[in-house]
This record gives structure tokens, C-alpha cells and sequence, in this order.
């Protein structure tokens, strides 16, 4: 497109250099207008922000205090790029509670499970290699996925979690096609974003089925032990030691500001996870991880994680109640833990299509489009829970009701029928409501 | 002297705007000015309060900011500010009215029409669009009447994508322009100054793989800009001259950015008019003044000190 005589400008004199990777890594439209969710105005029902509002702040900044001076030394000074000790221990007692029976040597900290994620990837996958994962996944997994070029082949869910038949069969056909699956990337509690936690029933027959095609499972558990009402499952983790990379995280349990999390994972996979971690970060932060220790030492954390249920399990009531109430030609399913619900629109609908639709209307929410790597999920948005009070979720709700009646009110007007767009950034930045 | 940049709001345009309200801050501190930044929200009216004597610059894009809402309030203060009175405002903000006066003076702009939802129901969308079609062929441009920064635009080219197109631009507003679609080189011209006092930046010229939409406009690399536009020094001129008619025949003041379509023969069409235009990064109106060999804080610290006169 260039003169021959005069060259223009591309803005960007670094454009042709960069890896063909960074080419799908552009700002879009929809990702520009969640910039007003954080107005007050706005009920946002779009990001995954925990509601650290509940945490006893006076109780951390006195430990913080402490921690400064007693340990101060330690704190601020670089650290074991495989984690703090201490806390390596610590995670193996959390963990603990979802019957996994793990060794100090076998933990690697990171910063946050999402740096876990990307250096999980980083170790088995080659551009095109082939990554399982639920229909829909959680979206944060998917950019890593992208970022290193590999093929993401979603699996269904159903009400009880990723269906085995369909694993087993999408498993079998991609061996006959001859491609490389490297892993399963499943969330089996309270699914980001769809809610539905993998029933006690499948988890071996996903355990067995993996094993038998020899593909490693990546089982991402933020959520456990945010259940409402019942005590945590069993987790994979716990029936496979060899064939399951298992990773954890403080940001839903206490506070994401600390980016602290980590990886449970076979012993030559830990091996190669450290000296990746330590090629990117060098180690994680020895602030927060010992922060993270006097809190798990000090404070109540079992309590807390209590009240953390109580708080989101009222949320949860609030907008599945305001959902029945104002939206009922949509469906959903009822989580039993976590922070989402999954929104079927009705018929016609395209979540994404419709969001400018719902700024203007001052309510956020994701579009279903987000969770999938196919350009599919625009007949479901994801709305969370987790950070409105129960009185801004019901508010919230309500103006989407309006939205969806005007949206309807177009699409019946112009019949017109969906068609996937683009692999652009169709989510919210992590520090929108 | 202080400055007050208005940026953020809460139009879908959020975000371009808060990216030029930084921008154009940072040029003015480098000038020795003192600047703040501030949102529209609750703590304005007593912000301008406490600072009576600032002048304040509202980069907000979109409804409220461009509509003359804004621009109302300032008055209502008696607040000295930068740009466009809210009276001429109104009328730049709506499309077909703005062209409408501007065409009075020989401005060529694309055929168009602008429609609300409700008629497309009242009457039958098929038949509506039908009309459409035949009346301006393809292809076309669907946009919101109101708006920028592209959101809402879809270039269609087969006319069963134009159900969808009307749905997109109808989720971000509740009244759509649809225009023909001209082929041709893509100009922007900023301007600078008010009535005859006005001068017209190097025009820009716009070089896109596709249509030049969001995704274009602000992720580098898919288009290629050529500041001064690679046009006949005739071609220059009439471009220059469209422009100045545009902003003088609205009454704009200080600053706007025409865009235009210089068609086969040679005449520039006007597409567009924008009283705050984006200064970001990428935006045209910086580029205009860079590529046209002036010093960018130079050119703002000229509007607001034009402003504060």
C-alpha cells in the first residue's frame, strides 16, 4: 500500500517486527467500552473482582506492620524462584481440604495461578499443538493459549461438568486426524464461566480417559472452596498424581492483590516449571508471600473463607431471583459455589451485538463470545456476582431486562441472523468491577 | 495560566477520550501550563467553582461531550472554554442536519438517509432497506446519526449484510445514517482557529486494508498514514477549502477535524464532522500538525491561550 515515491506512516515503526503472535493482540471495540464499568453509574456485572470489602483491613495492615519490621530483611529481598518454604507447606494444609496429599517439594508459587497457566503452556506447547478444553473456558486461559499459537478444541459441558463421552470421543477423533494433544485445561468447581462444577462421578472417568489417550489434565481451581452448601469435591489432583498439574490460588480465598499462586505438578514438570518461572520473573514476590504466611498463621483464613460464602451466596440468590423475576425468557443455571452465572439469551439474541446496548443502558456484563476460541458463545453472556452489592445486582439485572426487550424489539425488526466476528480482546482489563 | 481537560464521561467514546485527555495534558505541562485532569461526574460543577479562572478543555467524544450538553453547562457557569458553543454544537452533532447546512454552500457530501428504528418497524425493514438499495445501490455505509471513533459502523457491500449492519448501529443508538459508500482517496483535515481566523492543518490522507473502523483506528499497523496527502496542489487546496467552509458555515471555534472522500473527479465529499476530535496517540489531528512541521503543544497551548482570550 505504499507510495512509490513517498513512504507514509504506520504509527507503529516497530509493526513488521513483531512475532506473528502479537498480530491477534489488538484493543477492540468492545473491550473500549468496558472502560465506563467502573463509573458508579454503571452496574457492572462484567468483571471477576472478589469482594475484598469483607476482609479485616485494620487486622492486615497491623500484620503488614509487623511484618516489615520483624521480617523486613527477608521480605523485601529477593527470593527461591521455586517459592517461599514456608508457604509451600502452608499450601499443602489448603489443599489439604480438597484431598490432595501433596509434599512442600512438590508446590511451586507463582505470581498468581495465572502466570501457572502461562508457564504451563510455555513447557509443552508448540505452535499448533492441540489444547482441550470446556465449552466454554475461562478466558484468561484462552489469551495464554493464543499468545503461544496452540489450538484450542472446546469439549461440551452439561449441568454436571465436562461430558466424558464427548472427551473421549473428541480425544479419539483428534488422534485419528493425527494431532498433538498436549493437555486437558479444565476449572471442575464452579466453572469461570459457566458455573457447573464436574460432578463427583466423572472426575475418575476424566482421570481414566485422559490417562488411556495420554494426555495431561491442567485442572485450574480458584474456586473450590467457595461451595455454598456443600463440602469441596475430591480434586483430580488427588487421583492422579502423575497425570495432573494442579493449580491454586489466594486471589478468591483472601486477596488478588497479592498475585500469589501456584502449581502442583509431577516431579520432572516441577523441575522445568521452576527454571521457566525463574527465566520469566526470577521469583515470586517475597512481600506477598509472606504476607500471605502471616496471614494463613495469624488470622482466621478458614473463618474468613466462611463469611466469603455467606457474602457471594446472597449474591448469587440476589440476581438468580432478579433474573427469574425480570428476565424469564432467558435461561441459566444456578451455581452452587463461585462467582458466575451462565445467561442463555433468548432466541435471536447476540450478547456481543448487544453490549453497547447495555452501556448506554449503564449495566456490563461479558459477551459469551469471550469464552470460546471459535468465535462461538453469542447466544450466552457471563454475569458475576462476586463484587455488586445484592440491591446494585437486582438493579443491574433489571436495566439488562430492558436491554434484552430493546434488543429483541431490533433483531425482530431486521431478522437478521449472527455471524462470528474476529479473535480481538473482548474482555474486561482485571481491575474493572 | 490553569488548565481543566474535561475527559471520560460516560459515552461508549470513554475511552478514547481519557487516552486524550493524557495526551494533551502532557503536551500542555511540557509548555509550562498548569493542567488538570477531570471526569464529568458530581464533583465538576464544585471543581469549576474553585477554579473560575481556569480554562477548561472538554475532549469527551461522544453524547453529552459533542451534543452541546457540555458545552450548555459551561455557559451556565460562565466558564471560558475551548471549542464549539453549545448552540452550534447541537447542530454539528446531528449528521443530517449538519449536512444540510453545510450543502447550502456547495459542499458535496454522499447521498444518504437518516432513519429511526421505529420507522424500520412501522413501515417494514425488508421494504425500507429494499428502497434503500435500489435508491443508492451498493455499497454502503450504515452509522449511527450520532457518535464516533467508528463504533457502530459497518461499510456493506452485499445487501444481505445489511440487516445486521442496521442491528450493530442501532445497539448504539436509536437512529441510523446510511450513506453511499464513495470510492476514493480518504482525507482528514483538522482545523484551527474560529470564522475567518480559521487556517486548515496539512490534510491527512488515509490509507486502510478494509474499512478504517475501530479496530483500525487504534491498533497501528493496518493503516498507513501520508501527512501532507499525497494531492494535487489543486486537490490540496479544495480539500483546505471544504473544510474551512465546513467549520466556518457550523460556526465552530477552535478546533475540528473534517473527514472527506475526494471522489474519482476529483471533488472531496464530506463524511463527517467532529467538533472535539481524539488526540491520541494515533488520532489525526496531532498528526495533521506534526506532518505539517509544527510543534503539537505549540498548537494547543495556541487553542487554549485563543480560548482564555
Amino acid at each position: 500500500m505504499s507510495s512509490p515515491d513517498r513512504p507514509g506512516t504506520r504509527l507503529d515503526p516497530w509493526f513488521d517486527s513483531y512475532a506473528a503472535r502479537a498480530h491477534a493482540m489488538r484493543a477492540s471495540e468492545i473491550r473500549a467500552l468496558f472502560s465506563v464499568a467502573n463509573r458508579p453509574e454503571v452496574v457492572s456485572l462484567a468483571g471477576g473482582m472478589p469482594y475484598i470489602g469483607g476482609l479485616p483491613l485494620e487486622e492486615l495492615a497491623e500484620m503488614t506492620k509487623r511484618l516489615v519490621m520483624e521480617q523486613g530483611e527477608v521480605a523485601l529481598q529477593y527470593g527461591s524462584g521455586q517459592g517461599d518454604e514456608g508457604l509451600r507447606e502452608q499450601i499443602t494444609q489448603v489443599m489439604a481440604l480438597e484431598g490432595i496429599s501433596a509434599h512442600p517439594d512438590d508446590v511451586v508459587v507463582t505470581t498468581g495461578s495465572q502466570q501457572a497457566l502461562d508457564l504451563v503452556t510455555k513447557i509443552f506447547i508448540d505452535p499448533g499443538d492441540v489444547i482441550v478444553a470446556e465449552a466454554p473456558s475461562y478466558v484468561g486461559a484462552l489469551g495464554v493459549f493464543r499468545a503461544h499459537e496452540a489450538d484450542v478444541v472446546h469439549v461440551p459441558m452439561d449441568a454436571e461438568g465436562l461430558v466424558p463421552s464427548e472427551l473421549d470421543s473428541t480425544l479419539t477423533r483428534l488422534k485419528a486426524e493425527g494431532r498433538r494433544v498436549k493437555f486437558l485445561y479444565t476449572v471442575p468447581n464452579f466453572h469461570n464461566p459457566g458455573g457447573v462444577t464436574l460432578s463427583l462421578e466423572r472426575r475418575p472417568q476424566v482421570v481414566e480417559i485422559c490417562q488411556r489417550h495420554g494426555v495431561l489434565i491442567l485442572e485450574d481451581n480458584p474456586y473450590g472452596l467457595l461451595g455454598f452448601d456443600s463440602d469441596p469435591l475430591p480434586a483430580m489432583r488427588s487421583m492422579s498424581e502423575e497425570g495432573v498439574i494442579y493449580l491454586g490460588s489466594f486471589s478468591k480465598t483472601f486477596a488478588p492483590g497479592y498475585r500469589v499462586g501456584w502449581a502442583v505438578a509431577p516431579h520432572a514438570v516441577r523441575e522445568k516449571l521452576v527454571l521457566a518461572s525463574e527465566a520469566a520473573i526470577l521469583c515470586p514476590s517475597n512481600a506477598s508471600q509472606l504476607a500471605i504466611r502471616t496471614y494463613l498463621d495469624h488470622a482466621d483464613w478458614q473463618g474468613q473463607i466462611k463469611k466469603f460464602r455467606e457474602q457471594y451466596r446472597e449474591r448469587r440468590d440476589a440476581m438468580i431471583g432478579a433474573l427469574e423475576e425480570h428476565i424469564p425468557s432467558a435461561s441459566w443455571n444456578v451455581p452452587e459455589g463461585g462467582f458466575y452465572v451462565w445467561v442463555k439469551l433468548p432466541e435471536g439474541l447476540d450478547s456481543k451485538s448487544m453490549l453497547p446496548r447495555a452501556i448506554t443502558a449503564r449495566v456490563a456484563y461479558v459477551a459469551g463470545t469471550a469464552f470460546y476460541m471459535d468465535g462461538s458463545g453469542s447466544t450466552h453472556m457471563r454475569l458475576s456476582y462476586c463484587y455488586p452489592t445484592p440491591e446494585r445486582i437486582r438493579e443491574g439485572v433489571r436495566r439488562l431486562a430492558g436491554v434484552v426487550d430493546a434488543e429483541l424489539e431490533a433483531v425482530s425488526i431486521f431478522g437478521q441472523e449472527y455471524r462470528p466476528g474476529g479473535g480481538t480482546v473482548d474482555f474486561p482489563s482485571p481491575d474493572l468491577a | 495560566m490553569d488548565v481543566m481537560i474535561l475527559a471520560g464521561g460516560l459515552s461508549h467514546e470513554r475511552d478514547v477520550s481519557v487516552r486524550s485527555g493524557r495526551r494533551v495534558a502532557e503536551e500542555l505541562r511540557d509548555r509550562g501550563l498548569k493542567v488538570s485532569i477531570h471526569d464529568v461526574d458530581t464533583s465538576l460543577i464544585p471543581a469549576l467553582r474553585e477554579k473560575a479562572d481556569a480554562v477548561v478543555w472538554p475532549l469527551l467524544h461522544g453524547a453529552s461531550g459533542e451534543d452541546g450538553s457540555l458545552q450548555a453547562l459551561l455557559e451556565l457557569t460562565g466558564t471560558r472554554y475551548v471549542g464549539t458553543r453549545s448552540k452550534e454544537a447541537r447542530v454539528a452533532w446531528v449528521k443530517s442536519v449538519a449536512k444540510a447546512v453545510y450543502g447550502r454552500d456547495g459542499v458535496a457530501t454522499p447521498d444518504y438517509v437518516t432513519l429511526p428504528q421505529s420507522l424500520f418497524r412501522e413501515v417494514g425493514a425488508e421494504q425500507v432497506l429494499d428502497a434503500i438499495v435500489a435508491r443508492f445501490g451498493l455499497p454502503l455505509v450504515v452509522k449511527p446519526a450520532r457518535g464516533g471513533s467508528a463504533l457502530g459502523v459497518t461499510l456493506v457491500k452485499e445487501r444481505e449484510e445489511l440487516a445486521r449492519a442496521m442491528v450493530h448501529c442501532f445497539a448504539y443508538g436509536d437512529t441510523a445514517m446510511i450513506e453511499s459508500a464513495i470510492d476514493g482517496t480518504e482525507v482528514a483535515v483538522s482545523v484551527i482557529g474560529t470564522g475567518e481566523d480559521a487556517v486548515a492543518l496539512a490534510p491527512v490522507e488515509i490509507v486502510c486494508d478494509g474499512p478504517y473502523d475501530y479496530d483500525a483506528r487504534y491498533n497501528p499497523g493496518r493503516v498507513e498514514y501520508f501527512t501532507p496527502a499525497r494531492l494535487s496542489a489543486e486537490g490540496t487546496r479544495a480539500v483546505a477549502e471544504a473544510a474551512l467552509t465546513v467549520h466556518r458555515r457550523l460556526g465552530l471555534r477552535d478546533l475540528s477535524r473534517i473527514d472527506m472522500i475526494v471522489d474519482a473527479d476529483g471533488v472531496p465529499q464530506v463524511l463527517d464532522v467532529n467538533i472535539a476530535p481524539g488526540l491520541t496517540e494515533t488520532s489525526l489531528l496531532p498528526q495533521a500538525a506534526v506532518g505539517g512541521g509544527e510543534d503539537l503543544g505549540a498548537v494547543y497551548e495556541r487553542i487554549v491561550r485563543a480560548a482564555a482570550a
